[in-house]
């Protein structure tokens, strides 16, 4: 059975915008549904994106969601979900590119912080297996994967983008090894930006937005892990990030 | 002979009327089938998946894809099975994605998606819109404008008019001249070729293969008569051939539908 033409629009739209906030996409969900004379829902959304991923799942992609880890709001990308390869990228950036874009993600993923200095990864282009490149053609490279939106750059550190992690999320859990990859204890997404449990012994992460969910409820914070009181300071974020995202 | 009748191979086999015939025929047709047999449907998907994929990946940059390069980079040993999968990813662009895979040159098999939606109002407000589309269209209106064939110069001429300097870098669209007689032109909504016979070498623009069928010339001519506040019909030869195209087009769904 072919899918609507209001959903095939939306899938169209998703193409080329690649990800999309949750304004937006009840913008365009409203749109799509409006062109083509569909039934139009607002809270219907989510069914909305279940049709075209049960449509898209059988050729191994999807509309996934993410939270942002800064704010939590929601964002929507299309994805490829069998890949563990590159493959999004492979068409836009060379061989020796490709290259240091995985030493950045080495960088990112092995930090604490979750993040990768310039001049860390501007080292690193000197020892490409590929072909090197250059101080000034890596520094181009780098302001290219920011303005691709792979990238998200703050006073020198590099982080990946929200876009960039849910497109990433197969590779990255097939590249690195379970005790690289930090997975969020509340939402089971991965975690960049987290608050880490004060005791040693416990591996507990939860994204900043998460905590503020999860806590709310709770007359005391305590770690969902080990029971331990959660020294972090939880606060209500604002929602200001939707404008990341162009 | 009856004994023969009843065996299942029989039964399979089309063609009964003389048994001599159908025993020569026997070897060639199950090497045939043991051809297509090793593969179960499953494999059938996924390498109708992947066709998908590599289309919508060069999709991306609008380049169009040659029947080779599908064989080489995806079908691989599975190139005799060409055709079921190509169906099959077809199938998969009309009824999901909404996009239409058609044949622009018959003789090298080269591909192209085209959209089977019109574009609307409203698109833009979300999907913000790509400059070069403008520049394109641009370029487009001047060639068809002009009876579909003209020289380089004239439109180097015209943008520059419009503040795009072939010899300098811009803003937005980088290197110009690189834009329109490489990019556009891989992209097959240009072509660019040698006139004979001119010493130094000159060049001259028409529509690619990609415009002719992704491009309306009556969007064209209402785009221009709403830039120079005229009546489209003022064209009158232009109006008459797109007119023609768009009830063309419009009887093209219902033939070129393949099932």
């Amino acid at each position: 059975m072919a899918l609507g033409e209001g959903h095939q629009r939306f899938i169209q739209t998703m193409m080329v915008r690649g990800i999309v906030n949750e304004q937006d996409a009840k913008t365009l969900h409203r749109h799509c549904c409006e062109v083509h004379r569909e039934h139009y829902v607002s809270d219907k959304l989510e069914e909305f994106i279940q049709v075209i991923n049960s449509k898209l799942e059988p050729m191994n992609m999807r509309i996934r969601t993410r939270s942002s880890e800064d704010d939590g709001t929601q964002y929507f990308a299309l994805v490829n979900t069998a890949n563990t390869e590159l493959t999004r990228m492979s068409s836009d950036y060379a061989d020796n590119e490709l290259e240091l874009f995985r030493r950045t993600l080495d960088l990112i993923m092995t930090s604490d912080s979750s993040t990768a200095s310039s001049t860390d990864i501007l080292n690193s282009a000197d020892s490409l297996q590929t072909r090197k490149l250059t101080k000034s053609a890596a520094e181009c490279l780098l302001k290219r994967l920011v303005f691709d939106d792979w990238l998200v750059e703050k006073r020198g550190d590099y982080s990946l983008s929200t876009r960039c992690v849910m497109e990433m999320e197969p590779y990255i859990r097939t590249m690195y090894d379970e005790e690289q990859v930090k997975v969020c204890s509340v939402c089971h997404c991965l975690a960049f930006k987290c608050q880490i449990c004060a005791n040693p012994l416990c591996t507990v992460k939860i994204h900043y937005p998460c905590a503020v969910k999860y806590f709310k409820k709770k007359p005391i914070q305590k770690c969902p892990g080990c029971s331990e009181l959660w020294p972090n300071k939880v606060r209500e974020c604002r929602q200001s990030g939707s404008q990341r995202h162009r | 002979m009856t004994h023969r009748k009843s065996s299942a191979k029989r039964s399979a086999s089309v063609m009964e009327e003389d048994d001599d015939d159908s025993r020569l025929t026997q070897p060639s047709t199950s090497q045939v089938q043991k051809g297509t047999e090793k593969l179960t449907k499953a494999q059938i998907d996924e390498k109708t998946t992947e066709l998908v994929q590599y289309f919508l990946v060069k999709d991306q940059k609008k380049l169009p894809v040659r029947r080779a390069e599908i064989v080489k980079n995806v079908l691989k040993e599975y190139k005799n099975v060409f055709q079921e999968i190509m169906n099959g990813a077809q199938q998969r662009f009309e009824q999901v994605f909404g996009l239409k895979v058609v044949e622009i040159d018959a003789k090298n098999h080269v591909y192209i998606l085209i959209n089977k939606l019109e574009p609307v109002e409203g698109d833009q407000r979300i999907n913000s819109s790509n400059p070069k589309t403008g520049l394109l269209f641009v370029i487009l209106s001047l060639v068809y404008m002009k009876g579909g064939v003209i020289p380089e110069g004239l439109v180097w001429n015209t943008l520059k008019k419009m503040q795009v300097d072939p010899g300098e870098k811009h803003q937005e669209f980088g290197d110009v001249k690189k834009l329109v007689t490489d990019e556009f032109v891989r992209q097959r909504y240009l072509e660019y070729t040698k006139i004979p016979h001119t010493e130094p070498v000159k060049y001259e623009f028409s529509w690619g293969q990609r415009a002719e069928v992704e491009i309306s010339k009556l969007k064209i001519l209402k785009f221009l008569g709403e830039l120079h506040n005229q009546d489209p019909q003022r064209w009158s030869q232009q109006y008459k051939e797109a007119t023609g195209q768009a009830s063309a087009s419009m009887s093209q769904p219902s033939t070129s539908t393949q099932r």
